[in-house]
């Protein structure tokens, strides 16, 4: 019965709907997050639904592929280093409201000390702990070999190695030369420009969050929510045909799913102007290209004139315009997402004569 | 007694032909053992105490460094085992596997990898968060994130080597990816558009996909290439930015502090 309810609930409308709830809740009380007996909770109760998770045979077959176990280690770590970054920019805030600076700055921070032993040391016996854990690893868990290469017979789902997966379950809103070329090489050139637009002189050097809040939290939507929430989504809950199946769900291949999503121009000129689609490609995508160039060019005197006005002034025309330009890439990802969950919105622009599908 | 011992191996000619300095418990020692030593010298010799501590940097870059090397040797140890045709590849494997008793090399290589990617990330994750990428460190972020890029593609073309099912469909799923490439894919858009008459200039036999497979298909061409920009061409130019990387780490100012 819970079981079932999750199984409904982790459908990605309403986890990721859930994810973002609780990100941006995370984000307006960091003065909760942000605190020790916040991380044991979380902890504690993290473990408590994985482990609770892991003894249900169905899910515990997904998780315990061998190439899923590295994904296991990635959560745990994406967890506590999310909140102990977000404890410690916690704690120097509140330093640093106090007058006190932050706590990599006290004059006992600042001392030099001698890279041996303290560095070295340090680094010595992190490799040793590492190549511990790296060996037990390996003696416990075989690595995969399946049946040899077979080009004529593909598996179903034929899946990305898992750091790719966040990009592979973006195909089911994107077309490949989105998800697989446009976006990835946004996601490159906007980490690359994040020091040319961040002109914040503030937190250089150490942990804070009041200090960066737009861009930590930028940041972190983009790393949790459309990074790693999408890996999990494509790895635990995509089976046979990339169809969604819960985490309790078994995969049965011949699960059917309604597909009757449909372009905007479908939309509009069949079912609500009841006039069938114009021969005129260029006609026919009227709608599609005014909110294709609308959403690109269009919102961008709306949000400057909302938002952005002291951001402009604060950070000069280039960097804003660019800065805005990597947002409104960003976010046309979950906007496509929502629009798909709602409207089952194929192609909000779609010129199959240009492989040209928005 | 065996400190006695020691005193005299550390007395002998050997020793001190090594080693050009007593034993690092005086100021004088720790200078020399950090900047008379090769691999020690990409430390500074005295640096800033919030910079070695844990809760600061979490170790995390040390730590794919480190994996960088541990998968650098174990990767050159299997290398004497593995042939990159279609033939021999996935029988090598096997025979990795059934003939060498206790054998966790291709398991050490294979979660090493995947180790890498993680603490990779989270590297990047500890830089942002403590605000290290601002000036003057904003040239050594974009190395650090082409880095990054590289260790995925690293892991990415080590995927396909052992040429079984699981390998082959993820690198063509990975690579079906190319095909859509704004002009340059044969599937992208635009690409229909780069015609001369009736001449295609873009097609699936020479757009990036084919350039990346050696072919139309994953096939052994695509092994033979996936295989070099593994083991060779990638590692040298990972090994020349982490050069890079390190060096400006250093003359950025080191490890970030508050200014």
């Amino acid at each position: 019965m819970i079981k079932e309810a999750i199984n409904y609930l982790s459908s990605p409308l309403f986890s990721f709907t859930a994810f973002i709830i609780l990100f941006a809740l995370a984000m307006k009380r960091i003065d909760i997050v942000g605190t020790k007996k916040f991380g044991w909770g979380l902890l504690i109760f993290v473990l408590v639904v994985f482990v609770w998770m892991v003894s249900d045979p169905v899910f515990f077959t997904i998780i315990s592929l061998p190439d899923n176990v590295p994904i296991i280690i990635l959560n745990g770590l994406v967890f506590w280093s999310t909140w102990y970054a977000l404890y410690r920019g916690h704690q120097n805030d509140l330093r640093i409201e106090a007058g006190e600076g932050p706590i990599e700055g006290t004059p006992e921070n600042r001392e030099k000390v001698w890279a041996w032993p303290n560095l070295v040391y340090t680094e010595l016996f992190a490799g040793i702990l590492c190549t511990i854990f790296l060996i037990v690893w390996a003696i416990f868990l075989k690595a995969p070999l399946e049946e040899p290469a077979n080009p004529t017979w593909a598996p179903n789902p034929a899946k990305a190695p898992w750091y790719f997966l966040g990009l592979q379950e973006m195909l089911v809103y994107f077309d490949p030369w989105m998800a697989g070329v446009v976006l990835p090489g946004l996601i490159l050139v906007g980490l690359i420009a994040i020091p040319f637009i961040d002109v914040n002189p503030k937190g250089n050097g150490y942990y804070t969050f009041k200090e960066r809040k737009f861009a930590i939290t930028g940041f972190l939507f983009g790393w949790l929510a459309l990074w790693v929430f999408l890996i999990q989504v494509g790895t635990f809950l995509r089976g046979p045909n990339w169809t969604f199946y819960g985490p309790f769900e078994y995969w049965d291949a011949h699960k059917v799913v309604a597909e009757n999503n449909i372009n905007l121009s479908e939309i509009i000129w069949i079912k609500m102007l009841n006039m069938g689609l114009p021969k005129n490609i260029f006609v026919r995508e009227i709608f599609g290209l005014i909110a294709t160039f609308g959403y690109m060019f269009g919102t961008i005197p709306l949000i400057t004139k909302k938002w952005g006005q002291s951001y402009l002034e604060r950070m000069g025309a280039i960097r804003y315009y660019i800065m805005l330009a990597l947002i409104l890439g960003m976010m046309s990802l979950p906007i496509k997402m929502y629009l798909r969950w709602f409207f089952d919105l194929k192609y909000i622009l779609a010129m199959p004569e240009f492989e040209l599908n928005l | 007694m065996s400190e006695g011992f020691a005193k005299k191996v550390a007395n002998t000619q050997v020793w001190k032909a090594i080693f050009r300095h007593g034993p690092p418990n005086n100021a004088r020692n720790r200078a020399a053992v950090v900047a008379g030593n090769v691999f020690l010298h990409l430390h500074p010799i005295k640096l800033k105490k919030s910079g070695v501590q844990l809760g600061y940097t979490w170790c995390m870059g040390g730590l794919t460094f480190f994996v960088f090397l541990a998968l650098t040797v174990t990767g050159v140890l299997l290398m004497f085992y593995y042939r990159p045709t279609a033939e021999y590849a996935f029988t090598d494997i096997i025979g990795l596997r059934e003939h060498v008793p206790l054998g966790i090399m291709r398991e050490l290589h294979r979660w090493g990898a995947h180790l890498m990617v993680i603490t990779v990330w989270i590297h990047m994750f500890r830089v942002f968060m403590t605000g290290s990428y601002k000036p003057p460190r904003e040239f050594n972020w974009g190395v650090g994130v082409i880095l990054l890029v590289l260790t995925m593609l690293l892991s990415f073309t080590g995927y396909l080597l052992p040429w079984d099912q699981l390998a082959i469909w993820a690198i063509t799923v990975g690579s079906n990816m190319a095909k859509a490439t704004p002009f340059l894919g044969q599937g992208g858009p635009g690409a229909a558009l780069a015609k001369i008459g009736d001449f295609v200039l873009v097609s699936d036999k020479n757009d990036v996909r084919f350039q990346l497979l050696g072919g139309r298909f994953v096939g052994e061409a695509a092994l033979l290439r996936f295989y070099i920009l593994h083991c060779v061409f990638i590692p040298l130019v990972v090994a020349v930015l982490i050069a890079v990387h390190f060096w400006r780490v250093r003359k950025d100012g080191g490890i970030s502090a508050p200014l």
